[in-house]
């Protein structure tokens, strides 16, 4: 028997998705069952308090979490979220229910045993309730008490070697694709300069030292599937310089109907014969394709590598092997502002190890001019919009390019300053006056 | 200026302040006017490993305040 009647939340169990509330009950149940005999460190029915919990919220159409707690580990001020119950009598099992946040490996890459050993220290030390993954990208253990911080945290580094992740106003967990490990459109290795930054930077990792959050993606290519270009402050997608390799054979054989397009991804339904115009050609968003007889042409300079033709016709098309990075800045979800996405800062750089380009002449001077003139809870987006893109152009010492327009006239944000223009802002009025009159 | 002369007047300037107990980072900037910002971030984060002052997260946002002062969980942001 459930310890709380709960109808509103059986109703979302109704539908054809899988249900979060079949993954708490279940939880509840195993708990209750103890098979393998757990001396639980926590409350055993802190799943059924936390439906409990619940349901109430969705009853009064409000939330029964208090807003945030000074919990944490030792010298690290990121990485636990204090989450208190405002009905502790009703639901005492779920009364401090705090959140960890735990640093995901790289691209995701899990072994069982990896998987299993997390979830030893969590069914241990916490409700056994995970979320794989919060939106940034961290494993998030859900729910548990005070004193077990120290002890997973201490399991997690000594046992696990892994780490908390971020949280407040720190940098949050870098994250990656999958990259090179598995895709080939990757043009950098996104998982080793996510774990070289995440080691880098672990003192703005642990320790708040910003006016808000502030997030690294690493996307291998700009399919984004770590969508760096709309939730991170710095982003850094994967871009090459030369042409796309075209085997026209393949592009034959995908006309001929040999290959399946998308790799097969839309088989599912009849989409009748491949057309190369109507679904690649025609709709390449520069218009830099084109059919010459057989042979499929592009031409480079135009081409903005958006990904289409390849994620189509990926046998016939490959990335260019002259590859690097663009890094783009102020991507941001609605908080002060309204949703944001990033703007290009560097159309290409050479991804290389130990970054120190990246370093010395990006990160850090954009970080000092933030944590000196960023206002409280204000993403790095709104700090560029209310000052201008030029100003970023300026701590970065970067020289404004045509790429930094969005289109003509729409973002004009860079002007001449005096000491740039010949002759400056003086001129001879006599001199003038010679060509022009009054 | 001596670090422990900037940890005295954060703390001094802490006990001060009425009602709020939790501050931005920036306010600590501001308490210190003559000192970079990343040198009084790095004397804050040492105070907090002192146990003189202690974080508050929201989970978004980080506020830091004297160590047991005010509640260990308010209810909404600034209570
Ligand atoms: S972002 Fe590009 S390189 Fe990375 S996994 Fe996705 S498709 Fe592959
Ligand atoms: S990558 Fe995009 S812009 Fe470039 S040729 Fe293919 S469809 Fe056109």
């Amino acid at each position: 028997m459930a310890k709380h009647e709960t109808p509103m939340l059986d109703q979302l169990e109704s539908g054809p998705w899988p249900s979060f509330v079949s993954d708490i009950k279940a939880e509840a149940e195993s708990r209750a069952k103890n098979e393998k005999g757990l001396d639980y460190q926590i409350p055993q029915d802190c799943c059924d308090d936390l439906l409990g919990v619940l349901e109430l919220s969705y009853k009064h159409g409000r939330t029964h979490w208090k807003h945030g707690g000074i919990v944490g580990v030792f010298g690290y001020g990121g990485g636990v979220i204090g989450r208190y119950c405002d009905q502790p009598e009703m639901f005492p099992a779920v009364a401090h229910f705090h959140t960890m946040r735990v640093n995901q490996p790289s691209g995701k890459f899990y072994s069982t045993k990896f998987l299993g050993d997390l979830l030893d220290i969590w069914e241990l030390r916490g409700s056994g309730l995970t979320n794989m993954h919060g939106s940034t990208g961290d494993i998030v253990f859900l729910g548990t008490t005070t004193p077990q911080l120290e002890e997973v945290f201490f399991d997690l580094t000594h046992k696990l070697d892994t780490d908390l992740g971020g949280s407040g106003s720190n940098l949050r967990t870098p994250s990656c694709c999958i990259g090179q490990a598995r895709c080939e459109f990757a043009c950098y290795d996104t998982q080793a300069i996510c774990h070289y930054m995440t080691n880098e930077y672990q003192d703005e990792l642990h320790r708040p030292a910003f006016p808000y959050k502030f997030k690294f993606k690493f996307d291998g290519c700009p399919n984004c599937c770590v969508a760096s270009i709309a939730r991170s402050d710095i982003s850094y997608i994967g871009t090459w310089r030369d042409d796309i390799r075209i085997d026209q054979e393949a592009v034959k054989a995908y006309i001929g109907g040999e290959i399946p397009p998308n790799a097969g991804a839309h088989a599912g339904r009849d989409w009748g014969p491949f057309d190369i115009h109507k679904e690649v050609i025609d709709i390449c968003p520069t218009g830099c394709m084109r059919m010459d007889g057989d042979k499929l042409e592009i031409n480079t300079p135009e081409c903005t590598r958006c990904m289409h033709c390849i994620n189509v016709m990926p046998k016939a098309l490959r990335i260019g092997n002259d590859r690097g990075c663009s890094i783009l800045c102020g991507a941001k979800a609605p908080i002060l502002d309204g949703a944001q996405m990033a703007s290009l800062l560097i159309p290409f750089i050479k991804v290389e190890e130990p970054y120190d380009e990246l370093k010395e002449k990006v990160i850090e001077p954009i970080w000092d001019w933030w944590m000196e003139e960023g206002k409280n809870r204000e993403r790095l987006g709104e700090l560029i919009k209310r000052q201008g893109f030029q100003k970023l152009l300026d701590v970065t010492g970067i020289k404004a390019i045509p790429q930094h327009v969005a289109e003509p006239r729409s973002n004009p944000y860079i002007f001449w300053k005096e000491e740039e223009v010949p002759g400056g802002w003086k001129r001879d009025i006599n001199e003038f006056r010679k060509y022009h009159q009054r | 200026m001596e670090k422990e002369e900037v940890k005295k007047i954060i703390v001094e300037t802490l006990k001060k302040k009425k009602g709020k107990t939790k501050f931005y980072l920036k306010d600590y900037y501001k308490m210190i006017p003559d000192m970079k910002a990343r040198q009084v971030k790095n004397i804050v984060n040492e105070m907090v490993k002192e146990e003189i002052l202690e974080y508050w997260s929201s989970g978004s946002t980080t506020l830091i305040g004297l160590k047991g002062a005010g509640k260990a969980h308010a209810t909404e942001e600034g209570e």
